[in-house]
């Protein structure tokens, strides 16, 4: 369990999130939504021992997650960050086995192959990282953080995934793969935190949602609960449109996972 | 180097591989080092010598290998470790393949405060050159290149982190002061010290002995102890800062230690040979090419090569002008600042090539 307390960050005198209390719980696959600039990402930072909160504090379990070793933590959280560039043309392969690298793994590189197959680029191991398409390179930082914390629990302590944004530049099929993959790593008793901005892949794959608004948290629950009109209109200024179809001149696919 | 494809992309055998190669052509490189000069003294006399056959040797010949060839070979031996090293874990650093101690104002620095020592030696800073002795330019290269990187450090860095792009600005700005700086002393200087400072800052392995290869020994030999240490926080640290602390990384005190080893490398090879271009960026770039850009292998592949290259540029320094000696720096540039340009221009390396 990892739980964040009264957190409040502060920048330029702004704040960036203003005293958000959350609780990953085993099991739950937590999605945060909320407009740009909501604070999301620094709530994310704030969790996953990136960022020191100025009030308020996070425990991973029972100890402070702030004091652990950044070694400490790595085995028991993987982070995806939003796009990331490279330098230096490493390998699809390499890359992915960092993260199992830093996990402990006995052999890195066969649970790099194995990471890489479960986001379904078997076979782009040898692939330059900066010659991949934007969706590809996500989906080898995905990869990165399922070989980081390649089992949701370990002799009894539930890992957490941390997702910034997982499905941003993904075609509609990955997007729905990578969260069938992070929904499969909670239900198996792993903690997922998502940001997500698909409020209808949200509702299908979050068992719980937290809305931020300007640092604040506005709703928190489950998604029946939260996605709610007056919710909707006062967080995005879009009034009525929960649950509405579209005329019927204009076609619409929604987001469906393929075995529920 | 054609090698193999690594189909399955894993390039640890790949690396391996070349690091022997390395290792046989660094070989290579001290045998010619020690076998080639001006003076006549050549293979067969030093393969006499090697063989425990020195008495067939005059007490010249055997005087030239032992205190000119030996201490000259070591020192470029040291120094190309030293300047390919600092190289690959400052582009590490700074995650780009183009940064460089000489860019960073590293090496200027420490070429200042060596300059600071010839003008000075005689007047203002007399009693540390007594003090001090052979020792005094060495000493102050070095803290030149400390002082540097420290101050570049505290300048650059906000909230206890250090952004890359603050870093190179910073460095570009050290770097111009120091270099008014050091036009300043140049005005000052007799001509006596001109010469020094212009066969200086070309670099040379000329004034090699056994005691400026001990003053420089300790440092190289910390910087390889480090090396290991370094090279999984290196390699992580390429996602940047935030994907490193994720996966474990103690970001602040990997840079910590990366740059007081550059500082040591840098600023001791500054010390003893002045300021030889190019070793730092032309090595690791080309063993990216050949071994990819993972720093387990990179750097121990740019100590091995770097090492190679100086000893190599300075048997043709020694012998292309016999008995005249061109000055080492002069050749790292003729050939170095080509190959830069080429890697440049054709975006090798950039991460826009298939790999090998």
């Amino acid at each position: 369990m990892i739980r964040a307390h009264n957190i409040t960050v502060t920048r330029s005198g702004r704040k960036l999130v203003d005293d958000v209390s959350i609780t990953l719980t085993p099991g739950l696959f937590t999605a945060v939504i909320g407009p740009n600039g909501a604070g999301k990402s620094t709530l994310l930072k704030v969790l996953c021992g990136e960022l020191i909160p100025d009030t308020g504090s996070v425990t991973y379990a029972d100890s402070a997650g702030s004091s652990q070793k950044p070694a400490a933590l790595a085995r028991l959280r993987a982070v995806l960050p939003q796009a990331t560039q490279l330098a230096f043309p490493f390998s699809a392969l390499e890359i992915v086995r960092m993260g199992a690298v830093a996990q402990g793994a006995m052999n890195p590189t066969a649970e790099a192959r194995k990471a890489l197959a479960r986001v379904g680029l078997r076979g782009f191991e040898n692939r330059p990282y900066p010659s991949l398409s934007g969706g590809e390179q996500q989906r080898v930082q995905f990869a990165r953080a399922l070989a980081q914390v390649p089992q949701p629990v370990v002799s009894g302590v539930p890992r957490a995934l941390f997702l910034d944004e997982p499905t941003a530049s993904l075609d509609l099929g990955h997007q729905i793969a990578v969260l069938e993959i992070a929904r499969d790593f909670a239900a198996a008793g792993g903690m997922v935190l998502a940001i997500l901005h698909d409020l209808n892949l949200t509702a299908e794959f979050a068992d719980r949602l937290v809305v931020l608004n300007h640092g604040r948290m506005v709703a928190e629950g489950p998604c029946l609960e939260t996605v709610q009109d007056d919710v909707i209109a006062s967080v995005y200024g879009i009034t009525g449109a929960v649950g509405r179809l579209p005329p019927s001149h204009i076609p619409y696919v929604l987001p469906q996972s393929r075995h529920r | 180097m054609a090698l193999r494809p690594a189909a399955n992309g894993d390039r640890n055998r790949q690396g391996v591989l070349v690091l022997v190669l390395l290792a046989l052509l660094l070989v290579l490189a001290c045998v010619v080092s020690l076998g080639v000069g001006p003076t006549g003294v050549g293979l067969a006399d030093l393969w006499a010598y090697a063989s425990g056959n020195a008495a067939s040797l005059s007490t010249q010949e055997r005087v030239i290998l032992e205190a000119v060839r030996l201490p000259r070979t070591a020192l470029g031996l040291l120094v190309g470790m030293g300047l390919a090293v600092s190289g690959a874990m400052m582009q590490g650093l700074f995650r780009n393949p183009l940064a460089d101690p000489g860019i960073v104002g590293v090496t200027s620095g420490a070429g200042l405060a060596a300059v600071a020592a010839i003008i000075f030696g005689n007047g203002l800073l007399a009693p540390f050159a007594m003090l001090l002795g052979n020792q005094f330019l060495p000493l102050m290269a070095f803290f030149g290149g400390l002082f540097n990187t420290w101050l570049l450090y505290v300048i650059a860095t906000r909230d206890g982190r250090t952004s890359t792009t603050g870093l190179i600005l910073s460095g570009i700005a050290i770097g111009a002061l120091t270099g008014a700086l050091m036009g300043l002393m140049i005005v000052m200087a007799d001509d006596r010290q001109l010469r020094d400072i212009t066969f200086w800052s070309l670099g040379s392995l000329g004034g090699a002995t056994f005691g400026r290869v001990m003053s420089i020994l300790p440092f190289i030999i910390a910087v390889l102890a480090i090396m290991p240490f370094v090279a999984r926080g290196l390699d992580a640290l390429v996602l940047g800062d935030a994907a490193a602390f994720h996966m474990g990384i103690p970001v602040q005190r990997l840079k910590r230690l990366v740059i007081v080893a550059v500082a040591a490398a840098c600023g001791s090879t500054v010390a003893v040979a002045g300021s030889i271009g190019f070793v730092g960026i032309v090595v690791p770039h080309l063993l990216r090419l050949a071994m990819g850009p993972s720093h387990r292998f990179l750097l121990p592949g740019s100590a091995l090569g770097g090492a190679a290259l100086l000893l190599i540029a300075d048997s043709v320094a020694r012998t292309v002008a016999a008995p005249a000696e061109l000055p080492i720096g002069v050749i790292t540039a003729l050939f170095g600042a080509p190959v830069f340009l080429f890697l440049l221009l054709g975006r090798g390396g950039m991460g826009m090539r298939e790999l090998p």
